[in-house]
């Protein structure tokens, strides 16, 4: 329980700092950027709109700074983001809240493929850990590894969509009206293919590595020799005995990789133009609407925070030793 | 000494090594292997690879295969003072939050612990995107700031380790000042993991130096491989078939990132000598 608790509040503090980051990032610059922004903008938006976004970003106001930002962690907990510049005049929350089914489908989907692929492969690769399948797939999955994710997508929509033409170019659905029900959950499926391959395959190579040599160092654990001694089967040690142990770490590990596969999610949306958080970050980049992309930011952190936060429930569960509340 | 031979006997690190010292002899004498200059825009536009154009040219008629070389400067030199700047900052707050423990240990690892949650590349897509200037300090700067944290957690864990070690229990009873038990009894012992760490930040800053600048969030007038693959992008190279413009700094990335992990992985193997090979 207690580790329950601290987990809880370490949560409530990053989504803290997420939203002060977001808070202070304008005010920190010199010269306000968001001033650029509206200048950008001024002749689209009405005077209603250009003062709450001054509000929003600190322009032209004589209230204390303190205020400001007790007034803007007031806006962030009511989910007020304010109005989308580009996309003037829908709300953030509601433009972002149209993008978030297809990248929590496609993120949610791809990272738990990754994860057991993964980890499986780990597990294999370091019970032979001197055949040669775990002669090709470990300096293939460093490979992997070290690829950026952007230019894999491209080469693999390059490949698989343009020459083969066996896959849509991008997008997340055929784009003709008339197409509804199961025909149209078969379009999504279709079109999620290539982008969920990508993640997959980019993603799976950092929770091989780190799956192989936890394993390896269980392996050399006398436990497991003791196991060996006592005449089980073989698939008995490998995976109630040693995996079990070895995959904890994978499971403390989980916030950084989690980390790794959204930037992955974000990359791959934007090179297959696919309508989710990522493709609708970078269209906020390119058109400084400073709005939509804080609400992404804080959006992004926070759904990371929960994907972590399940992973630290299924470690309490995993592991004993969380529960009692030791070290 | 005995870890530096090992290093060179590693075949992990032997490959990274190559892969390596390869790309800074390609950045060091590009003026000499590049045939054209990077910049000169005198040729036919988007042409396909031939004799003349090695990897074909731009839109704006610049010789790709040149760009190519001089773009190993820049993402090599990225690369390596990142990893710098980020290791610096680990070994900082992680020494620090390790040795002296408390209150401060306490608030350290909140914000690291903070830092490793918030996911890295939107982070530095939004800092980026509110920086107006743009070009490499600045990148160098915001990858710098968000690469840290994974690196001063590592290193905080060894220095407790090691804290608990005789020799340094010794020292504290002999009455050595603080200084001189960091850095002369525990920093040596972590030269390992520090050296690794060096490697790990390396690898994450050339490939967060190529999705930025991929992104446009980078100088599009530099020439290195993410702007390179930025204006291939931009200009639809794969869609006019003109597949090496995007396929080649792709690749490039990709080695120099894999030399850094090999290098990183080898050092990791041979301080843990339960992944040695038996």
């Amino acid at each position: 329980m207690r580790y329950i608790i601290k987990r809880i509040i370490f949560f409530l503090i990053t989504a803290w700092a997420a939203i002060t980051i977001n808070f202070i990032l304008p005010r920190m610059m010199p010269g306000n950027p968001a001033e650029v922004m509206i200048a950008k903008f001024q002749g689209r938006l009405n005077p209603q709109a250009i003062s709450a976004l001054e509000i929003a970003f600190g322009l032209n106001t004589h209230e204390n700074i303190f205020l400001q930002y007790i007034d803007y962690i007031g806006r962030m907990l009511t989910g007020n983001f304010g109005i989308s510049v580009s996309f003037y005049p829908t709300t953030v929350a509601q433009v972002l809240s149209q993008a978030i089914p297809w990248t929590l489908g496609l993120a949610g989907i791809s990272t738990i493929l990754a994860f057991t692929f993964g980890t499986l492969l780990g597990i294999g690769a370091a019970w032979k850990r001197n055949s040669t399948t775990n002669g090709i797939v470990v300096p293939l999955s460093f490979f992997l590894n070290s690829m950026p994710y952007f230019w894999f997508a491209l080469i693999i929509e390059y490949v698989f969509a343009f020459i083969f033409g066996w896959f849509p170019l991008g997008g997340a659905y055929s784009s003709s009206s008339h197409i509804a029900g199961f025909a149209l959950l078969i379009s999504i499926l279709y079109h999620a293919i290539l982008p969920a391959a990508t993640i997959v395959i980019t993603a799976m190579g950092g929770w091989m590595l780190t799956m192989r040599n936890n394993m390896i160092s269980v392996l050399s654990d006398d436990y497991i020799t003791f196991a060996f001694a006592q005449g089980l089967p073989e698939k008995t040690v490998e995976y109630q005995y040693a995996a079990r142990n070895a995959i904890l770490p994978s499971f403390t590990g989980f916030a950084m990789a989690i980390g790794f596969v959204i930037s992955g999610v974000l990359l791959t949306e934007i090179i297959f133009s696919y309508p989710g958080v990522g493709y609708l970050l970078y269209q906020s980049v390119l058109n400084i609407d400073y709005p939509l992309m804080q609400a992404i930011f804080l959006f992004i952190t926070i759904a990371v925070l929960i994907a972590n936060f399940i992973a630290d429930l299924v470690y309490v569960f995993l592991d004993p030793r969380a529960r009692s509340g030791g070290e | 000494m005995n870890y530096v031979k090992l290093f060179f006997s590693n075949k992990k690190s032997t490959v990274g090594v190559i892969i390596f010292l390869a790309f800074v002899v390609l950045a060091l004498f590009a003026p000499y292997i590049s045939p054209y200059s990077p910049n000169s825009m005198a040729f036919t536009p988007l042409q396909g690879p031939s004799w003349k154009h090695l990897l074909g040219t731009t839109a704006v008629g610049q010789d790709i295969f040149s760009q190519v070389i001089w773009g190993t400067r820049l993402s090599l030199m990225v690369g390596l003072v990142t990893g710098a700047i980020a290791t610096i900052l680990s070994v900082i707050v992680g020494l620090s939050s390790g040795y002296l423990g408390g209150i401060t240990d306490d608030i350290l690892m909140t914000i690291t612990n903070i830092f490793l949650v918030i996911p890295g590349l939107p982070l530095i897509i939004i800092i980026s995107a509110f920086i107006v200037v743009k070009g490499v300090w600045t990148i160098i700067f915001v990858i710098s700031i968000t690469g840290w944290a994974w690196g001063a957690r590592t290193l905080r864990s060894q220095v407790l380790t090691i804290k608990n070690r005789d020799y340094v229990k010794a020292s504290v009873v002999v009455g050595e000042r603080s200084s001189h038990i960091i850095f002369s009894d525990i920093f040596p012992n972590m030269l390992s993991l520090i050296v690794a760490n060096f490697f790990g930040a390396a690898v994450y800053a050339v490939l967060s130096e190529a999705g930025l600048e991929f992104l446009g969030l980078g100088d599009s007038s530099a020439i290195s491989w993410g702007t390179i693959l930025y204006w291939a992008q931009n200009n639809q190279a794969l869609l006019f078939g003109l597949w090496e413009w995007a396929a080649v700094p792709g690749l490039l990335i990709a080695l120099l990132g894999m030399s850094f992990a090999l290098m990183n992985f080898a050092v990791d193997e041979i301080t843990n000598p339960r992944l040695r090979k038996r």
